[in-house]
């Protein structure tokens, strides 16, 4: 375990960015739905090492990590199910295809 | 049955409430009865409200009877409460009625000029299509006119007023297929808003200043009001010139006088009743009830006798040039009524209601005499294309000479008495200009009455040669009310005020009109025979005789025919005064002007401003949004990682504003 607050946080916010360079640019829904995934885990990495260097904020952060833990499970249930019941229409996992709500 | 009855005296017994309930309910159930079977009665439509109207004359005369000369329900009059009208809060109106003897002497004029007006009407109307519908209104016009002479209250009076306003208009507007009869309803409605307006804004006055609208309280509390200094002087002359206005609108004075002489484009049973007898008496009769009031604001009287005589002077003078039968009964109607306004307004409040009720009499006589020459020679009213009818018309003719005698002013006829009480009186309160002019005009009112006899009765005839045969008397319904009507007109002036200053109707109008009189320090002289009061007596009589001589020296009498040569001549030299009044001085132009031509460019522009500001704002506001719409609407593009993208970029923003703001 490292020592220094910023090398997690350093490595949250790559997390991030990829999470959310992937949910813009891929197009698959299903990558799109791990990319929130893997946002959602960058952010409970930094609150969780805010936890553990803070000693005021322990009780709090573990908190967080467990609701955040759990939005993000009842999020994949859903989103799975919406991205599941498209695809039986439409055929495609290819979100730019999905566009009839268009102006 | 119950009534609930104030606790104040003279409340009457439960007879004299029913028969004032009677009163209003009998004409107003023919109204109601006759507009919805009438039409089934076809020739027999009169016969629902002729009876309704005969019944409520018996009512009336009993009420009369009661009041005057029994004196059962003393100084103050019956006055009883039939029902909460409004109580919202503190503004309390109720339905309450008083019968005191000022009311008393107008319902005498009311209630018999309306039931033989409306006999006389069987014979008048039979011919007309829309009998049914006529009846009808004249009833519901008898229902206005008793509840705003009983109404105790003046909301209740306002609403009689309005009612009064719209049966008038209906019956202007009989032969609303006649174009000229449209727009004299519509004129006739117009001007009285004017008045109405005023008048409504004078009982608001009113009701912020003593909080209630009973005339009982009002008349008390505003003079108390005055007298403990919480209002000026200037509040009460403002509240009286307000009242003042409904007054002049209703009762045509200038310069709302426009509207009655056109209002004669209504059958003619309709301008002897509602225009001349009834009707137009209501703003004479309504300020004498509002005396208490005018007497503690001196200013407001003046403008009252100034705008009566002026009126008195100018409708006589139009009367001499117009050729019309009816227009001339018209604005002799209009000047006499000016007589009254000035008798109210230099405190002869009795003088007014003497002369309102015989004026009543004699020009409800002389226009159904008109009717009756009218009818007679078919349809033609210009008196130039009349003249030598006395022989053919003969009753026409000897009521009419009796009614035109009555209104010169020749003793012993009804308008010689009232018309001299009102000079007289004005002279000795000090108002020498009201007496001056007065003299002037009753000398103007012989001449043109004689004029109008003379044109219309006298000399050779110049009627249509096609008619000429077929003329005839009138039907027994038409001749009978005329000959009723003048008896009063010969005798109702001896039995009300004679001996003179001390009449009957003096008797029974003291304790009305006692304190104003006496806040107004009138003097109160005994009557000098052989004195004052013997001159103007005097100069009064000679002013009618004088007119009268004139007249017929001009116009002729009986045999002997107009001078038509002299009156020409005598005209060429007076041509611009003559055009003047011919033109009736051009106050029509001059509403036309004013109102009609720049008030319709004031109104253009605010419409103008109504389209374009106004509906342009809102309308404005709505075309913004809806662009706006248009033009944003194309960033839904549907695709779900556009909307992230804006959502990332906002993210990015505000991160990068609070490191800037906050974190530096």
């Amino acid at each position: 375990m490292s020592q220094s607050l910023e090398a997690y946080l350093i490595l949250s916010a790559l997390l991030f960015g990829i999470g959310t360079f992937g949910f813009l640019a891929r197009r698959n829904a299903i990558a799109m739905l791990m990319a929130i995934e893997l946002m959602l885990n960058a952010v409970n990495l930094a609150a969780v090492a805010f936890g553990a260097f803070t000693p005021a904020l322990q009780v709090h952060a573990a908190l967080i990590a467990l609701i955040v833990m759990a939005v993000a499970a009842a999020e994949a249930t859903v989103g799975l199910a919406i991205v599941i019941a498209i695809y039986r229409n439409r055929r495609t996992p290819l979100v730019d295809e999905y566009a009839s709500m268009r102006e | 049955m119950h009534f609930a009855t104030e606790p104040t005296v003279g409340s009457g017994g439960q007879l004299d409430q029913l028969l004032v309930i009677a009163l209003l309910a009998l004409p107003l159930a023919g109204f109601a009865l006759t507009a919805l079977v009438g039409r089934r009665l076809y020739e027999r439509a009169w016969v629902i409200a002729v009876s309704a109207v005969v019944l409520t004359w018996l009512a009336g005369m009993y009420l009369v009877y009661r009041t005057l000369i029994e004196n059962a329900f003393g100084e103050t009059g019956l006055r009883f409460t039939l029902y909460e009208w409004i109580a919202v809060g503190g503004f309390e109106v109720s339905v309450n009625f008083t019968v005191d003897a000022l009311a008393a002497a107008v319902l005498i004029v009311v209630c018999t000029v309306g039931m033989l007006v409306h006999v006389y009407s069987i014979g008048y109307m039979a011919h007309d299509p829309g009998r049914w519908r006529f009846f009808a209104y004249l009833n519901l016009f008898m229902f206005s006119m008793l509840l705003l002479v009983v109404a105790a209250n003046l909301l209740l009076l306002f609403v009689a007023w309005e009612l009064v306003g719209l049966s008038s208009y209906l019956l202007i507007g009989f032969w609303y297929r006649r174009r000229s009869a449209a727009l004299a309803a519509k004129k006739a409605f117009l001007v009285n808003r004017v008045g109405d307006f005023g008048f409504a804004l004078g009982i608001m006055a009113i009701w912020t200043t003593v909080g209630t609208l009973n005339f009982s309280e009002v008349f008390e509390f505003l003079p108390a009001a005055l007298g403990a200094g919480q209002i000026e002087q200037w509040h009460m002359a403002g509240i009286a010139l307000l009242l003042f206005t409904g007054a002049v609108g209703k009762s045509a004075q200038f310069p709302l006088h426009v509207w009655l002489p056109d209002a004669m484009e209504g059958p003619t049973p309709v301008s002897a009743l509602i225009h001349a007898a009834t009707m137009v008496n209501a703003g004479v009769y309504f300020v004498a009830r509002a005396n208490p009031i005018f007497a503690q604001a001196p200013e407001a009287m003046l403008v009252v006798a100034a705008i009566g005589i002026f009126t008195a002077i100018l409708a006589a003078s139009i009367a001499f040039t117009q050729r019309d039968i009816k227009r001339v009964l018209a604005y002799s109607t209009l000047s006499q009524l000016g007589y009254m306004f000035a008798a109210l307004g230099v405190g002869a409040f009795t003088a007014a209601i003497f002369h309102l009720i015989t004026h009543g009499f004699f020009k409800g006589l002389l226009f159904l005499g008109s009717g009756s020459v009218i009818h007679a020679v078919h349809d033609e009213q210009d008196m130039n294309r009349m003249g030598g009818l006395w022989r053919k018309i003969p009753i026409t003719h000897a009521t009419m000479l009796i009614g035109a005698i009555a209104i010169a002013g020749i003793p012993p006829l009804a308008g010689f008495w009232s018309k001299d009480e009102i000079l007289a009186e004005s002279f000795k309160f000090g108002f020498w200009w009201v007496w001056a002019i007065g003299v002037v005009v009753a000398v103007m009112t012989a001449f043109y009455m004689f004029r109008l006899m003379g044109k219309t009765f006298y000399g050779k005839s110049n009627v249509d040669p096609a008619v000429e045969p077929k003329i005839h008397e009138s039907p027994r319904s038409m001749t009978v009310p005329l000959i009723l009507l003048a008896i009063p007109s010969v005798l109702l002036g001896m039995a009300l005020g004679l001996p003179i200053g001390d009449g009957a109707l003096h008797h029974w109008l003291e304790p009305v009109f006692h304190e104003a009189q006496e806040v107004l320090h009138l003097p109160h002289e005994p009557i000098a025979l052989f004195g004052i009061d013997g001159v103007l007596l005097l100069v009064g009589a000679t002013a009618g005789a004088l007119g009268l001589a004139l007249g017929i020296y001009f116009f002729g009498f009986f045999g002997r025919g107009e001078k038509r040569a002299t009156v020409e001549r005598l005209t060429d030299r007076l041509r611009p005064l003559y055009n003047a009044a011919y033109q009736k001085w051009w106050f029509d132009h001059l509403n036309d002007l004013i109102f009609v031509r720049f008030g319709g460019v004031v109104a253009r522009a605010l419409w103008w401003f109504d389209v374009r500001i106004v509906d342009g704002a809102v309308n404005g506001i709505g075309a913004v949004t809806q662009g706006a719409g248009r033009g944003i609407r194309h960033i839904q593009t549907g695709r779900v990682q556009n909307y992230a993208l804006g959502i990332a970029a906002g993210l990015l923003v505000i991160a990068v504003t609070y490191l800037f703001l906050v974190a530096r």
